[in-house]
């Protein structure tokens, strides 16, 4: 919401610069974005008169021009405009002046001649012409800035004169004298020599770039001076003829005059964040309010005083119905009679322009006015084009066409609710008008409407049209029904004030709705109590009285516009605001005490981090989303099961529209970049969550995962293995084996894969990415993922370690190396190491493995450390060879593996 | 004889005091003292002294063994420091050559922020919750008193996994509240962090998923001054002791009053400038005293208890913390970035 300083100064005084005034207002609940000093980049610019203006003597385009700016002596200033005219009145930026976009102006010359300063254009002042419609540039084609886009070829000879003709009825004719002619046109005498002698012609014309000694192309039948279009020329054969110019102010001002004021950048333009519950402060009446309750400063409202009186009488002419009285709470409408379609005066443009609404003409700015000053939306519609006589506020028909204000087509269904005349839709109600109603040139009749219709139905319109409008984002709120009588009253006595035609007497006004203002009891105590403070009653009456509010004792009348207010909680938001939130005390939290802490999931997800990262991993975070294509990417089945995902219906786009039933994409996702970023060596690791199917109330399981992902120097299935091992050792999980999948792992390398068990519980599955999985992801590397479920590391985790005492007898090491064949596995020689043992084995511990010279072809040689010990006594060497053969024959007779 | 030890004494101590090694003073030992030595074959005829010279000579003779053994331990050790001595120079280390560092991982930084927040509100007697993102419409919108109507329930705002739109992914970790309303004992403390999920495109300050933290109390007697109070302490114990905040009006829907809390810019200290869009103050979390009618849904009587509740974005907390510049650095998981914190 943009708000003027100026509009709202109308309202209240507020005495308090833009800084300020934002901080206050952003402190009581009006949350100020930026301030802007619409003029603060204008300076010395200064209203001049032009006192006379000669052609610079050495330019065939620039005047050098006498200027009257207020003080005694006038001032010389060079200009290469030529709309400008000895008399008019024109902005000039003196000496050391400065402009919007930074543009500094200081004396100079010009060929030779000094200018001290310069002339300015509109666009210079950051001006459109929708801002001062009178500025717009018509220019003639003069023939003495003619330049032939083909010298060799020229349409018109360099040396043509007055009386020559340019074609058929168009001749070359020398301006003799130019006078204004008002309304922003010129009386030009002629003079142009016809093969029977001198003749002239006088003509008027709204070309504002001739002056006296200029040729032009006078067409004789039609009697009017030429323009390019009229010439078919292109703008490059008349370089100078162009619609681009000086600013020629048709104001109530006189030289000397600082610009500002008199082009509207004497304003300061505030721009706030309006909160959803507010919608009464998307107004200059709202935040007038609420600037009066902040600064404690008198409200000025004023009640729109309407004339009317003409002909007619507004039964006769226009039938309202209201069929849909659900979704209307109000509708209220009057007519205007002979309108006369103008630009509205300056300083409603300059009004909505500092608030954001471009100008249109005086009957559309002044239903935007009203918007902005009441917040309650207008519509103003063509009469003519109200069949019947009759509005009909209905539901639209299913396949309903109807074409709206910005040219679109719209296919409506019955949620829709339209404005209609006894034979078709005329506008979507509070979204945007009709195409076929629209106020025009010739406009002779309108209605305004000002209405208030239900939200819910307003907010699911526009969004099922992608249409959402200025009007249908307060309509979508809520708004308040008393607002439309003195919207619209204030609409029609504007029509009268800005001359813009004439009001019927009386007012449509259909209430669907029985007004019933909500009383609240004050509950003093209870506010303080939960805010904490001691504000006496008579400060919160003070501040609920400034609102608005009707105050009787601890009675309290919510006023219409604050729909919002609807209990205790409500009010003492209303006394915290102006009392001052940062006026109430701070204080520690009191009663009962909580111990609070991290339950035992909690602290082994801290560290299970702690572990990965002391592993090397950092730790990352992905997007729970992802693309069903990767499914295809790990190469899981078409028929996979663990397909079936949660499916984002309205996703930002098919990347991200499946909620991930494994994390290994995220994953790999992620070491993909990193390996596209060239990072030679990365550990990653993340504990996301999974969503499966099957939750309660249609919700998902959400189960926890620590991934780990990995490539690079140093990387082998044994170290992330190890990495595993180191974690599962940490948290004491028992039992732990690494099994070859019982199903075949799609994603993962066949013989590089394990399952991790804890006992019988499945913990997940590690290994390197099968080489297609890569290749799916562009990667050209070994990736090692691990996916460990954890819930099942929770489940795994294993008690409180319990001391065990040390050893008191010295132990006995044995190194034995057997051969055997390239099938059997480590894992199995250590088992049955382990059962060989006659009860003196503590540790078996692998520290080679050998195949080539010596060793037979399919086989490899594995060599152990085992460690011997018994609790009680010293081992004697006899009794750990003993164990040792015992193991040997074991070895021997189970797996065929005989000592080296 | 008396001659004689005297110049194995004499010769003996030059030629220990010279020795250069160990091997050297262990051959100065065996000729001098060993069985066969020098020394040793003159005590072997103190036997031929007469008895009245023995004493003397004895005395003698054993003052320049004591002296000799004397001389070969000194020496010993001389040689011992001297060896240990050029060892220890043979040994030095160019120190500035790098150490053999074991690789550390690194904690994500949007993590850091939130350690350090759970730590604070943990320490303050909170529990630390966790709860679904695949989530009911009613606890995240309904429960709220964010009804029908409501914006965010747009389909252009949040994720819907039915046309009912019933089941969708959480917007905010408020829906935590209603949750823990319905399964805690009162009073409540409690925090909930977790992802949130809302149709943003992803540029430098959006992502479709972020993260958030839900802070909510219920007890008896529970003020907005306690919120300040509570918060405030929050503050300092993040940005530092003394920390400027300031509280100002705002709306959620399941809370009332509702407020906002910025911080003093830490840059400009309050002056205005480009971190804090020349405000002075940076906005930091959306709180308010919890609306009465969410504790009625949630079956808490609001005549006898009240409660406060903040939400605020774990993402910025980490970017201000750490000046990180764009929000997609946080999802982008590059290992340059990570290995930073």
């Amino acid at each position: 919401m943009l708000l003027s300083r100026k509009w709202l100064d109308e309202f209240v005084h507020v005495n308090a610069n833009d800084k300020d005034f934002a901080e206050a207002m952003t402190l009581s609940g009006s949350k100020v974005e930026i301030t802007e000093d619409l003029g603060a980049e204008i300076s010395n610019v200064v209203v001049g008169k032009i006192l006379s203006m000669e052609r610079h003597p050495n330019s065939d385009h620039m005047w050098v021009c006498q200027i009257d700016v207020g003080k005694e002596e006038p001032v010389q200033i060079v200009t290469g405009a030529w709309n400008i005219h000895e008399g008019d009145l024109i902005p000039a930026a003196l000496h050391k002046s400065t402009l919007p976009g930074g543009v500094k102006i200081e004396k100079g010359k010009l060929r030779g001649e000094v200018s001290n300063g310069m002339l300015c254009s509109l666009k210079e002042l950051k001006l459109e012409e929708r801002d001062f419609p009178y500025a717009v540039i018509t220019p003639a084609a003069l023939l003495n800035d003619y330049h032939p886009l083909d010298p060799a070829k020229p349409s018109i000879p360099a040396d043509i004169r007055p009386g020559d003709k340019v074609f058929g009825p168009v001749v070359c004719a020398r301006v003799e004298a130019v006078k204004r002619a008002g309304d922003g046109r010129w009386t030009c005498s002629l003079s142009y020599a016809e093969q029977d002698g001198p003749s002239g012609a006088v003509v008027t014309t709204p070309c504002s770039n001739l002056h006296a000694g200029d040729l032009v192309a006078f067409h004789t039948k039609e009697e009017k001076i030429c323009t390019l279009e009229d010439l078919h020329a292109q703008q490059a054969e008349f370089p100078h003829c162009i619609s681009d110019g000086i600013f020629v102010l048709q104001e109530d001002c006189k030289p000397g005059d600082d610009i500002k004021p008199v082009i509207g950048a004497d304003d300061h333009v505030v721009e706030f964040e309006i909160t959803p519950n507010r919608p009464d402060c998307l107004s200059v009446i709202g935040l007038a309010r609420e600037a009066a309750a902040t600064f404690h400063a008198p409200l000025t409202l004023h009640e729109p005083m309407v004339k009317g009186g003409a002909e007619g009488s507004l039964c006769d002419l226009l039938d309202v119905e209201t069929p849909a009285s659900d979704l209307v709470p109000r509708y209220t409408a009057r007519m205007v009679r002979n309108v006369k379609i103008a630009p509205s005066p300056k300083w409603m443009r300059e009004r909505l322009r500092a608030s954001g609404v471009r100008p249109i003409n005086n009957i559309v700015d002044i239903t935007n006015y009203v918007m902005l000053e009441y917040g309650q939306p207008m519509h103003a519609f063509d009469y003519r084009y109200v069949q019947g006589g009759k509005i009909i506020v209905r539901r639209a028909q299913e396949g309903e066409e109807l074409t709206t204000l910005d040219g679109k087509v719209h296919t409506l269904t019955a949620n829709h609710l339209v404005i209609a005349d006894e034979t078709r839709a005329v506008g979507l109600a509070g979204i945007m008008g009709g195409l076929n109603s629209e106020i025009v040139a010739d406009t002779a009749d309108v209605v305004f409407e000002s209405a208030c219709f239900d939200g819910t139905c307003i907010r699911k319109g526009a969004l099922a049209l992608g249409m959402r409008t200025e009007a249908s984002a307060k309509f979508e709120k809520g708004l308040d029904p008393l607002n439309t009588l003195p919207a619209v009253n204030r609409a029609c006595e504007l029509v009268e004030l800005l001359g813009a035609g004439e009001v019927v007497d009386g007012v449509i006004d259909i209430l669907n709705f029985v007004p019933q203002p909500r009383v609240l009891p004050l509950q003093p105590e209870k506010i303080n109590a939960l805010l904490g403070t001691d504000v006496p009653v008579a400060e919160m009456q003070s501040i609920l009285r400034e609102l608005g509010f009707g105050v009787d004792g601890e009675m309290i009348t919510v006023p219409s516009w604050r729909g919002d207010v609807v209990g205790m909680a409500d009010l003492a938001e209303e006394v915290a605001r102006f009392h001052g939130y940062n006026k109430i005390p701070t204080t520690l939290m009191r009663g009962q005490t909580t111990r609070g802490g991290y339950t035992s999931e909690q602290k082994l997800e801290n560290r299970l981090g702690e572990l990965c990262r002391a592993c090397g991993y950092d730790e990352i975070i992905t997007y729970s989303f992802i693309s069903p294509t990767c499914y295809d990417r790990i190469r899981w089945p078409e028929d996979d099961p663990r397909r079936v995902s949660f499916k984002i219906l309205n996703p930002l786009g098919e990347d991200t529209s499946i909620m991930r039933t494994t994390v290994l994409p995220s994953m790999l996702e992620i070491l993909t970049r990193n390996y596209n970023y060239r990072n030679k060596s990365v550990r990653l690791y993340e504990i996301g969550r999974i969503y499966l199917p099957g939750g309660e109330d249609g919700l998902a399981v959400e189960n926890k995962v620590l991934s780990m992902g990995a490539y690079g120097e140093d990387m082998d299935f044994y170290a992330l293995k190890g990495a595993v091992e180191a974690i599962l050792t940490d948290i004491r999980a028992a039992d732990i084996r690494f099994e070859t999948p019982s199903q075949p792992n799609p994603s993962y390398h066949p013989g590089r894969v394990a399952e991790v068990y804890a006992g019988g519980c499945l913990l997940g599955v590690l290994g390197q990415i099968h080489p297609l999985v890569a290749q799916n992801y562009g990667v050209d590397a070994e990736l090692y993922c691990a996916e460990l479920s954890f819930e099942a590391l929770f489940a795994a985790k294993g008690p409180d370690p319990e001391y065990v005492p040390l050893p008191r007898f010295p132990a006995v090491t044995r190194d034995i190396a057997v051969v055997c064949g390239e099938a059997v596995t480590v894992g199995a020689l250590e088992a049955c190491i382990r059962k060989g043992a006659k009860g003196l084995l503590k540790e078996v511990t692998l520290f080679d493995i050998y195949r080539g010279k010596g060793i037979a072809e399919g086989k490899k040689s594995v060599a152990f450390n085992l460690v011997l010990r018994s609790d009680d006594r010293s081992l004697t060497a006899e009794e750990a060879d003993e164990d040792v053969k015992s193991i040997l024959e074991t070895l021997e007779k189970e797996l065929g593996a005989v000592l080296r | 004889m008396k001659e004689q030890l005297a110049k194995i004494r004499a010769e003996a101590l030059a030629a220990m005091e010279a020795a250069q090694d160990s091997a050297a003073l262990d051959a100065l030992r065996v000729q001098y003292l060993g069985k066969k030595g020098e020394l040793t074959a003159v005590l072997k005829m103190m036997g031929k002294l007469s008895p009245e010279e023995r004493p003397a000579m004895g005395q003698l003779a054993n003052e320049v063994r004591a002296a000799l053994e004397n001389a070969l331990e000194e020496q010993g050790k001389k040689l011992e420091a001297q060896a240990l001595d050029s060892r220890l120079k043979a040994e030095a280390l160019d120190i500035t050559i790098p150490g053999k560092t074991p690789r550390l991982g690194h904690r994500h930084p949007m993590y850091i922020a939130l350690d350090e927040i759970k730590e604070i509100f943990i320490g303050m007697g909170f529990d630390v919750l966790d709860g679904p993102e695949i989530e009911l419409a009613s606890y995240n919108f309904d429960r709220l008193n964010a009804d029908e109507g409501h914006p965010s329930r747009d389909w252009s705002d949040t994720f819907y996994f039915d046309t009912d739109s019933r089941v969708m992914l959480r917007s905010q970790t408020s829906p935590m509240q209603v949750r823990a309303m319905e399964t805690r004992e009162l009073p409540i403390r409690i925090i909930a962090p977790g992802r949130v999920y809302r149709k943003d495109e992803v540029d430098a300050t959006h992502s479709p998923m972020f993260h958030q933290v839900e802070g909510m109390v219920i007890d008896k007697g529970v003020t907005m001054a306690d919120l300040k109070g509570t918060l405030n302490a929050v503050v300092e114990h993040l940005y530092g002791k003394g920390t400027k905040t300031r509280f100002r009006p705002h709306h959620f829907p399941f809370t009332e009053p509702s407020c906002e809390m910025d911080v003093q810019c830490h840059k400009c200290g309050g002056v205005g400038c480009p971190t804090c869009k020349g405000e002075g103050w940076i906005e930091l979390l959306g709180a308010g005293m919890i609306h009465p009618r969410v504790l009625e849904m949630s079956g808490i009587d609001p005549s006898v208890y009240s409660g406060w509740a903040f939400g605020m974005g774990l993402e910025r907390t980490a970017m201000r913390r750490f000046k990180i510049a764009d929000l997609r650095l946080i999802f982008e998981n590059d290992m340059r970035f990570l290995e930073q914190f």
